[in-house]
């Protein structure tokens, strides 16, 4: 089955994004996705820049609301996210704890709703 | 028809866990197994009563809660689509696999509910619930909840151990440690429900389940204790009541009603448990029981040992129970005022049947009768128990 592993960053973490190969954060995240494509249970993900960025939209009664802003606020805000195919809970919590972001935020686990994307896709 | 009910009420009181383990290891939908094993248990109502109770009536029932999962998924109302489901599936097809002896799958379900992913103030409750077979409405009163919050969380339990994939395994060892302290817990638990009961049943499954945990971790000396605790309690289940029905407390009771052969064995547990030296709340509680149980040799139970033992728990795991337990051992050691001041020292005691009955009886030796007649009174509206309400009653006067 896939997990979604949702990553939280610390607004700290954000502002110091960096593409700098050298950087110890960069450099534990390249060595993180090369174990998940290593071990075969890599299918996706992607960084996100920061909720400073984030709009939301809403339609009611037809109407267009936007709104700038992140959904919610909260302390530590969604950076990302990663897909991941494996055999159980466990060994999704095993992989959550060995990512870069569980020191420094949080990860959390979700389980991929498969049944509702083949309804929604087929 | 009555010899019929009663072979279903048996078997489902023998394998009711089994099958449900079994089923959910299967397919990690414990509620579907639990709906599944119900509506069988019902059609083994209708059926034997007609037909005679079969020869292998675990098999039977399997073999009826299997269709029924069947039924289900062919209707949709199955959301697994898991290998195991399948091989589930496969399995009752090929023939008659139910005949076979199936595996003994409760362990794996205990360690799924003890499960960190899950609410942990739902483990015990949904380990009771689903390898014991106790109602949400009977643990709700056990766990002073209301049945329709218990209903909830147990309901919500399940959905997550499905939806969100909790593999059914014994924990590797690095994950073991904080799960087997949830499973120790509820193993005790379903024991104290059952020792409510009298002893019964419930007391021996949750020692069979003990001793399951004791032979898959011989070197876990918490798992030990807590079997060495259980079978001194069960050891001393006939001498729990007089013939008439009464309510005998420990110290008057009648060592030689006392089962030699448990207490032997619950001693050897300890031993081996405590030749680790590591120490732990089991262990201690079973070595307060060890203690008493002395008197089975014809020995005095030493009242200083049992006031240190208690000492240690307390720093353990200060709980209301251990520190009254500790104050009661200090009163036989020190006398009732010294052990009054410690029973002050305990802060909210207004839902604690024993601080009541301790506190009661010290009034009583200590000459304070009018305040112990009142202590008597909160005691007696707390104990659920009615012998124990006779026997408080009475020693009010």
């Amino acid at each position: 089955m896939q997990y979604a592993l949702l990553i939280y960053e610390t607004a700290e973490r954000f502002a110091n994004r960096t593409l700098d190969k050298g950087d110890a954060y960069i450099g534990a995240w390249r060595a993180y996705h090369r174990m998940l494509v290593e071990a075969g249970v890599y299918v996706g993900g992607q960084p996100l820049r920061g909720t400073s960025t984030a709009t939301v939209v809403r339609v009611e009664d037809g109407r267009r609301h936007v709104q700038d802003g992140p959904y919610a606020e909260t302390k530590e805000q969604l950076g990302g996210f990663v897909i991941l195919e494996l055999p159980s809970l466990d060994a999704a919590l095993d992989w959550a704890a060995r990512c870069p972001a569980a020191s420094y935020g949080a990860v959390e686990v979700r389980p991929v709703a498969a049944e509702i994307h083949d309804v929604v896709t087929m | 028809m009555d010899d019929a009910r009663r072979a279903v009420e048996a078997v489902a009181r023998d394998s009711y866990g089994r099958l449900v383990a079994y089923l959910s290891s299967h397919t990690r939908d414990v509620a579907a197994a639990e709906d599944a094993l119900g509506d069988a248990l019902l059609a083994a109502l209708d059926t034997w009563p007609r037909e005679g109770a079969p020869r292998a009536p675990e098999a039977w029932l399997l073999k009826a809660a299997r269709n029924r999962f069947l039924d289900w998924k062919r209707h949709d109302r199955v959301k697994t689509a898991s290998v195991d489901t399948i091989r589930l599936v496969a399995e009752s097809r090929a023939g008659e696999p139910a005949d076979r002896q199936f595996p003994d799958e409760r362990l794996k379900l205990l360690f799924v509910c003890a499960h960190p992913a899950i609410d942990p103030a739902v483990h015990t409750p949904l380990m009771l619930q689903t390898v014991l077979g106790i109602t949400a409405a009977r643990m709700a009163s056990a766990f002073l909840v209301p049945a329709a919050t218990m209903s909830q969380r147990l309901v919500r339990a399940k959905t997550k151990i499905l939806d969100a994939g909790i593999p059914f395994e014994v924990p590797d060892d690095r994950d073991l440690a904080p799960r087997l302290d949830a499973v120790l817990e509820a193993i005790y638990a379903a024991f104290g429900l059952g020792w409510d009961d009298g002893g019964g049943e419930l007391a021996e499954e949750a020692i069979w389940l003990g001793r399951v945990l004791v032979e898959k971790r011989r070197n876990d000396p918490e798992a030990r204790g807590l079997l060495a605790l259980m079978l001194h309690g069960h050891a001393r289940r006939a001498a729990r009541r007089s013939p008439d029905g009464r309510y005998v407390p420990l110290s008057e009771q009648y060592p030689a009603l006392w089962s030699r052969e448990t207490i032997a064995e619950a001693e050897a547990e300890l031993a081996a448990a405590s030749s680790q030296r590591r120490p732990g709340r089991f262990q201690l509680e079973a070595a307060i029981q060890s203690a008493h149980a002395a008197r089975a040799r014809g020995g005095s139970v030493d009242w200083r040992a049992i006031a240190l033992f208690y000492d240690h728990l307390v720093r353990l795991s200060p709980t209301v129970g251990a520190r009254v337990g500790r104050a009661a051992a200090l009163a036989e050691v020190e006398g009732p005022v010294a052990a009054l001041a410690r029973l002050d020292e305990i802060g909210d005691v207004s839902a604690s049947q024993p601080y009541w009955a301790v506190r009661a009886h010290l009034l009583a030796q200590a000459g304070r009768a009018a305040e112990a007649r009142l202590a008597y009174d909160q005691a007696i509206a707390l104990a659920t128990d009615p012998a124990v309400k006779r026997f408080l009653s009475d020693r009010r006067g």
